[in-house]
C-alpha cells in the first residue's frame, strides 16, 4: 500500500537506470542520510559514537572492499587485514613524511599503495581457485605482518614499532571531538559506498559477476579473466586500503601491527557472509551485527544472569561472547545463506504486496 | 516461522542498540573512588595476567577493610581485553566516565599503553604503567599523565646486564662477549632493545637480536640459532605461553639454564611450574617484589580477605610473583589518592587530575611501607614531576625446581645512562607530537 | 656442516608434527567436502581435555599409577571429540548440506569461536600440563664425525613415531576395514556412494570422529612439547601450507608437505632469516606453497581440478 511503484512512470533512460528507482527508496535513503549526518551527531553518546558509530562505519566501509572482492568477483581472500595494514601505514608514512600533506590526499595514498600491493598478491587468483586461493592469500597477511613489525621505515623509524597520529584537520576544520570523527568517517564512507554501487552496476562490475558465476564460460565468451580478477582486487584492495587508514587514524589514534591481524581478516569476512556475500547493504548490516554484538552481549550477560541470581565473571562473559559468537555465525548460515540483505530484500518484497497476502 | 524469527531477530536488535547506548549511572553518587581493572583472563596471556588482576582486586578489599582511603572506600570493575589492544581501548572508554570517573588507570598492556597515551591527557585520567609500557614516560616533564611507578624496561634490562657482568666477574670481563635476546616481537618486546644496545656499545659485547613471533608456540628455528652461535647468555623478553615454550626449548637443545635470564614478566609460577626440576637455575630480574608468601600483607589479605571467603582467586596463588605485582600496583594507586587527600581533602573523592597530583608527588617512606605490611618487599619511593618513575630497585631470583629463591643483592637502573635515553626519547615524542615541555611552574599547580 | 644437518633433521620433526594437524583437515576435506577451519580448536579442545581429565581422574577414582590416568584421560578424551563430532554433524553439517565451499568455511568458522570458548569455560584457562613420559633431553649423534655432535631431540623423534603409527594405522583402516572402504568411496563421489546405499550421515560422523582422535593424538604430542593453552590452536595457522603444498586430498601428500614445509621454514629461518632480521618462518611456509601452487595448481598430490562448464 505505502510501497508501490504506482504512479511512478519514467520518460527517459537516466531516470530508468537509477539506483533507486522507486520513490520511496529515494525517500528512504535521503531520509537515513539525513538522520545520520544531523540527528545521529545530536543524540548519541561519546561513547556510543566512539566504540560503536564509528568502528560500524569504518568496518563497513571494509566490507564494502571484500564484498567487491568476495562477493562480486568470487574470489576468496582472507588478507584483507594486511591490506589495511599497508593503507594505515603507507597513509601514515605520507601523512608524517611530506610536511604539510592534506589529511585526505594521506588516506587516499594509503589507500593507492594498499592497490599495488593487492594487485600483486591477486596474481595467484589467476592460476589458484577457491580455498587454495583463500589459504594462498594469508601468504599477503602473514608477510605484511612481519613487514610492518621488521621493516623500520614504515613505522618512522620508532624503536617500537607503534605508531601514532594526531592534529588531524581537513581544510582548517579540526578533528578532535568524537562527532566530528563520526562525520568524517560518514563522508568517507557515503561517497565510497555511492561509487561502489555504481561500479558494481556498470560493465566492470557485469564481469565480475560473470567471472563470479563461472568463470570459464565467461572467458568462453570474450571477458578476459586476467584485466577482471585483478580490478576486482585492485578496487577491492583500495577500498579496504582507505577503510584501513581510517581504521588507524581516525579510531585508533595509534596502533601496531597486531591491529590489523588474521583476526581482523576473519572478522571482515564474517561481515561480508552475515551481511550477504553480492550486496553493498549486505555490508552494512554485517558490520552493525558484528560491532554491536560484543557490546550487547558483554551488557546483556550479567543482567540475564542475575536474573538466574547467578553472577557471571568476567572470564566467563568473555567466553559466552566467544560461544554465542560462534553458535550465532552457524545458526546465521543455516537460517539465511544469502546473509542479512537477503532477510531485507525479502522484507521489501512483502512489503510490496503488503497489507494483500499476495 | 521464518518470519517471526526475523521479527525476534530485529527486535533483539533493537534491544541491544538501546542497551549499547545506555549508561548506567549510579542514582545516589555514593563516596566511592573507582578504579577500573582491565584484566586478561581468557586469551594468550591468562596464566599470567589472571593473578595480576586477583592480586589488584585483593588489595582493594583489604583497603576496604581498613577503612577505606580515611573513609572512601574503593570500588573495582573489571574488563576483559584478552590482552588486544582494540579490546583494551574500548574497555577503556567504557569505563572512564562509570561511577564518578575513573581514578586511574592501568592497562597491563603495552600495546593499550602506547594507544591510551594519546587519549588519558584529554581526559584527565593519570596512568600507571609500573613496569611496563614506554620506559620514555618516566620524564613527567613530557608525560604529564603517565607513571611508569617503580620500573621500566630499562631498568630490567640494566639490572639485567650488571647481573650478567658481575657473574662474569666485573664489567670489562663482558667485552667479547656474546649475548642473544629472545623477545616478543611487538612493541612489549622491542622497548628493551634500546638499553641493552647502549650497554652493549659501552662494554663491547655482541647482542643477537631474535625476534619471537606472537604467540610463540613453536621456537625452534630460533633456539637451533642459539645452539648454533653459542651466546654466553640468552636474554628473554617474553610473556604468557611465549616464555615456557622458551624454556622447553632451550632445554631441548641443551642450553644451559644458568646463563638464561628474563625479565620481570618472564618469571613467574606459571611459566615454571610445568616446566619444573628441568628449568632448575633459570633467573630472572624482579622489579622489587617476587614471590612474597611470608610478607606482613600477604597474611592480612589471607585472614582479613580470603578467610572471609571474599577472596578473588584460589587461595593458594595468594603471594605469587603476579599476584604481589597486582597487588603492589593497587597499593601505588591507593597511596597516590591518600597524598592527593592531603591535599585536596582528607577524606573526599579524589578527581583523575587531582589523583594525578598525587602520582606526581608520591613519597613512601620505609615506615609507610611497614604500616601497609611491605617491609622487606619494596623499597622507598620518591616520585616528582621530572621524575614519574620514582625508584629504579630491582634483584634476581632463581628458580631452582620447586621455588624462587633470591640469588642477587639489590641492583640499581644507572640513572647515569638511562635518563638522558629517556629525555632523548620524550623530546623526540614531543617533537613528533607538537607539545611543549611542561613549564616547572605547572609541576607546583 | 653438522648444523645443517642437525638444522634438517629439526625441520623433518617440525613438519612431523605439522602434518599430523594437517592430516585432521585432509581427512574431513577428503570425505565432506569441507575445509574444517576449527582443527585448531579441536587440537586444543583435545589436548584441554586430555590435559584435565588426567589430573582430575586420578583424584576422582584414588589411584596414582601416571600410565593409568594418561590412558584413561585419553580414553575420556576421545569420547569428548565424537561426541563433539556427533553434534557437529547433526547440528552445523547437515543443516548445510549443498551449500557453497565459502559457507561451509564460515561455519567451521563458527565452530571454532564456539569451541574456544566452550573448552575453555569447562576446562579453565591456565596452562596446563601433558605428561606422557617424553623425555626432555637431547641425543647428541656423530659426535666424532661433526663437532659437538648432531642435536636430535628425543622427544619430537617419539613424536615422528607416534604419528608414522597413526599413518599406519589409518591405512590400514581406510584399506582393508569396510567402513574405511565406505569413506573413501564417500570422498570420491557423494552421489555415487549414497546410490549404492552409503549412509552419508553416518558416514560424516564417523570421518568426523576419526578427524577428531587424530586432532587428540596431535594434542597431546603438542601439549607436551609446550603445555595446554588457549595459543595451541594458532598450530593449525602453521599446518594450513603444509595442506595446500600437500594437496588437500591427500594424506600422503599432507605428511610430504609437512616434511617439506618444516625443512623450508627451518632451513629458511636459521640461513635468511639473520638477513631479513629475523621472523620470517611463517610467512615463508605460506609464500613456499603459494609457489607450488603456481606451478601446481591442486598442491603436489592433489587430485586436479576439473571445471565443469
Amino acid at each position: 500500500m505505502i510501497y508501490r511503484e504506482n504512479g511512478q512512470f519514467k520518460v527517459n533512460y537516466r531516470s530508468d537506470q537509477q539506483i533507486f528507482p522507486i520513490a520511496q527508496d529515494r525517500m528512504f535513503i535521503f531520509g537515513l542520510l539525513a538522520f545520520a549526518f544531523v540527528v545521529v551527531p545530536m543524540l548519541s553518546s561519546d561513547y556510543m559514537l566512539k566504540a560503536i558509530l564509528i568502528p560500524f562505519l569504518i568496518l563497513s566501509l571494509a566490507a564494502i572492499g571484500v564484498n567487491i572482492l568476495v562477493g562480486y568477483c568470487g574470489q576468496i581472500s582472507l588478507g584483507s587485514g594486511a591490506f589495511m595494514a599497508v593503507g594505515a601505514y603507507m597513509a601514515y608514512n605520507v601523512f608524517v613524511r611530506i610536511d604539510g600533506m592534506p589529511l585526505i590526499i594521506a588516506l587516499l595514498s594509503g589507500g593507492f599503495f594498499a592497490t599495488i600491493v593487492g594487485v600483486i598478491f591477486g596474481i595467484p587468483s589467476l592460476r589458484v581457485k577457491g580455498l587454495y586461493l583463500a589459504v594462498a592469500t594469508l601468504a599477503a597477511q602473514f608477510f605484511c605482518d612481519w613487514a610492518f613489525s621488521r621493516i623500520s621505515w614504515f613505522t618512522n623509524n620508532n624503536s617500537s614499532g607503534s605508531v601514532a597520529v594526531s592534529n588531524l584537520e581537513v581544510l582548517g576544520w579540526s578533528i578532535n571531538t568524537p562527532v566530528d570523527k563520526y562525520l568524517f568517517c560518514l563522508g568517507f564512507v557515503s561517497v565510497f559506498a555511492l561509487l561502489a554501487k555504481n561500479l558494481v552496476r556498470s560493465a566492470i562490475g557485469r564481469q565480475w559477476m560473470a567471472i563470479r558465476d563461472m568463470d570459464v564460460a565467461a572467458a568462453v565468451i570474450g571477458i578476459r579473466p586476467v584485466y577482471a580478477k585483478l580490478t576486482a582486487f585492485a578496487v577491492s584492495s583500495f577500498i579496504v586500503g582507505v577503510a584501513g587508514a581510517l581504521w588507524g587514524f581516525v579510531h585508533l589514534g595509534s596502533w601496531e601491527p597486531l591491529a590489523f591481524s588474521i583476526d581482523r581478516s576473519f572478522q571482515l569476512l564474517f561481515v561480508v557472509i552475515i551481511g550477504g556475500l553480492g550486496s553493498i547493504m549486505g555490508s552494512f548490516m554485517g558490520a552493525a551485527f558484528i560491532v554491536i554484538l560484543p557490546v550487547f552481549l558483554n551488557q546483556a550477560l550479567p543482567l540475564v544472569g542475575s536474573l538466574f541470581g547467578v553472577t557471571v565473571s568476567i572470564a566467563m562473559i568473555s567466553h559466552a561472547e566467544f560461544m554465542i559468537f560462534g553458535a550465532l555465525i552457524v545458526w546465521f548460515l543455516i537460517a539465511e545463506p544469502h546473509g542479512l540483505a537477503k532477510l531485507w530484500s525479502i522484507g521489501k518484497q512483502k512489503l510490496r504486496l503488503w497489507p494483500f497476502p499476495h | 516461522m521464518m518470519r517471526s524469527k526475523t521479527l525476534l531477530a530485529g527486535a533483539l536488535t533493537a534491544l541491544a542498540l538501546a542497551t549499547a547506548g545506555m549508561q548506567t549511572q549510579a542514582l545516589a553518587q555514593a563516596k566511592v573512588q573507582f578504579f577500573p581493572s582491565l584484566t586478561g583472563r581468557t586469551g594468550p596471556v591468562a596464566p599470567n595476567a589472571t593473578p595480576f588482576a586477583n592480586g589488584y582486586w585483593d588489595y582493594m578489599k583489604l583497603v576496604n577493610a581498613r577503612g577505606g582511603i580515611n573513609g572512601v572506600m574503593t570500588l573495582v570493575e573489571e574488563c576483559e581485553t584478552a590482552y588486544a589492544t582494540d579490546r583494551g581501548v574500548e574497555c577503556y572508554e567504557r569505563l572512564k566516565g562509570k561511577h564518578g570517573g575513573a581514578t586511574v588507570i592501568q592497562p597491563l598492556s603495552t600495546g593499550i599503553t602506547f594507544a591510551l597515551t594519546e587519549k588519558v591527557p584529554a581526559d584527565k585520567i593519570p596512568m600507571i604503567t609500573s613496569g611496563y609500557g614506554r620506559s620514555d614516560s618516566a620524564d613527567g616533564m613530557v608525560f604529564k599523565w603517565n607513571f611508569p611507578l617503580i620500573g621500566h624496561y630499562w631498568v630490567a634490562g640494566d639490572t639485567v646486564i650488571q647481573h650478567i657482568a658481575n657473574k662474569e666477574g666485573g664489567w670489562a670481563k663482558l667485552k667479547g662477549k656474546k649475548i642473544a635476546v629472545g623477545y616478543h616481537d611487538s612493541p612489549f618486546g622491542r622497548e628493551l632493545l634500546p638499553i641493552l644496545q647502549e650497554r652493549a656499545k659501552r662494554h663491547g659485547f655482541t647482542l643477537q637480536l631474535l625476534p619471537i613471533p606472537a604467540p610463540g608456540v613453536e621456537q625452534k628455528a630460533i633456539w637451533l640459532q642459539v645452539r648454533q652461535q653459542r651466546p654466553d647468555w640468552v636474554i628473554l623478553q617474553t610473556w604468557g605461553i611465549m616464555t615456557p615454550t622458551a624454556i622447553r626449548e632451550a632445554v631441548a637443545v641443551g642450553y644451559p639454564m644458568d646463563k638464561v635470564i628474563g625479565t620481570w614478566w618472564s618469571g613467574a609460577e606459571p611459566d615454571l611450574r610445568d616446566v619444573g626440576a628441568a628449568a632448575r637455575g633459570y633467573s630472572a630480574v624482579m622489579m622489587q617484589h617476587g614471590s612474597e608468601k611470608n610478607s606482613e600483607v600477604v597474611k592480612e589479605i589471607l585472614s582479613r580477605i580470603h578467610d572471609k571467603g571474599q577472596g578473588t582467586g584460589p587461595r593458594a596463588e595468594v603471594g605469587d610473583v603476579l599476584y604481589m605485582r597486582g597487588v603492589v600496583g593497587a597499593m601505588l594507586a591507593v597511596e597516590g589518592v591518600f597524598r592527593a587527600q592531603e591535599r585536596y581533602g582528607k577524606g573526599q573523592v579524589m578527581t583523575g587530575e587531582q589523583a594525578r597530583w598525587g602520582y606526581e608527588n608520591l613519597s613512601i617512606g620505609r615506615a609507610r611501607l611497614g604500616q601497609l605490611g611491605f617491609t622487606g618487599v619494596l623499597s622507598p619511593i620518591q616520585t616528582s614531576c621530572a621524575d614519574h618513575m620514582g625508584s629504579a630497585w630491582a634483584r634476581v631470583h632463581t628458580w631452582d625446581g620447586t621455588k624462587f629463591n633470591w640469588s642477587s643483592d639489590w641492583l640499581q637502573g644507572d640513572e647515569a645512562i638511562m635518563r638522558p635515553m629517556v629525555t632523548a626519547s620524550a623530546d623526540g615524542y614531543a617533537k613528533e607530537k607538537k607539545i611543549a615541555r611542561r613549564p616547572e611552574a605547572d609541576c607546583k599547580s | 656442516m653438522g648444523f645443517f644437518f642437525e638444522t634438517l633433521i629439526g625441520g623433518l620433526m617440525a613438519g612431523v608434527l605439522y602434518s599430523l594437524v594437517a592430516l585432521g583437515f585432509v581427512l574431513i576435506f577428503k570425505a565432506s567436502g569441507v575445509f574444517n577451519f576449527a582443527q585448531g580448536a579441536m587440537v586444543l579442545f583435545a589436548a584441554l581435555a586430555m590435559a584435565r581429565f588426567s589430573e582430575w581422574m586420578p583424584a576422582l577414582l584414588g589411584f596414582e599409577s601416571k600410565l593409568l590416568a594418561n590412558l584413561i584421560a585419553f580414553a575420556f578424551a576421545a569420547i569428548c571429540m565424537f561426541a563433539m563430532a556427533w553434534v557437529v554433524e547433526r547440528l552445523v553439517l547437515r543443516p548445510l548440506v549443498n551449500q557453497e565451499g565459502v559457507t561451509l568455511l564460515m561455519a567451521t568458522l563458527g565452530v571454532t569461536y564456539f569451541l574456544d570458548g566452550f573448552g575453555q569455560t569447562i576446562f579453565g584457562s591456565a596452562v596446563y600440563k601433558i605428561d606422557i613420559g617424553m623425555p626432555k633431553e637431547p641425543i647428541f649423534l656423530l659426535k666424532s664425525v661433526f663437532e659437538g655432535g648432531i642435536l636430535i631431540n628425543k622427544e619430537d623423534l617419539y613424536a615422528a613415531i607416534i604419528a608414522a603409527g597413526l599413518v599406519a594405522a589409518l591405512t590400514v583402516f581406510f584399506q582393508k576395514t569396510p567402513t574405511g572402504r565406505a569413506l573413501r568411496a564417500v570422498a570420491d563421489d557423494h552421489q555415487a556412494a549414497q546410490s549404492i546405499g552409503i549412509p552419508l550421515n553416518r558416514m560424516w560422523v564417523i570421518v568426523w570422529c576419526v578427524a577428531g582422535v587424530t586432532a587428540l593424538v596431535a594434542g597431546m604430542i603438542w601439549g607436551s612439547k609446550i603445555g595446554v593453552q588457549f595459543s595451541l590452536s594458532t598450530v593449525a595457522l602453521k599446518a594450513l601450507p603444509v595442506i595446500i603444498l600437500g594437496g588437500l586430498t591427500s594424506v600422503p601428500g599432507a605428511i610430504i608437505g609437512g616434511l617439506l614445509i618444516g625443512v623450508g621454514e627451518k632451513l629458511s629461518e636459521v640461513y635468511i632469516g639473520p638477513m631479513l632480521g629475523g621472523g620470517i618462518e611463517i610467512w615463508f611456509s605460506y609464500v613456499l606453497a603459494l609457489l607450488v601452487l603456481l606451478v601446481r595448481p591442486q598442491g603436489l598430490f592433489g587430485e586436479k581440478i576439473i571445471d565443469r562448464v
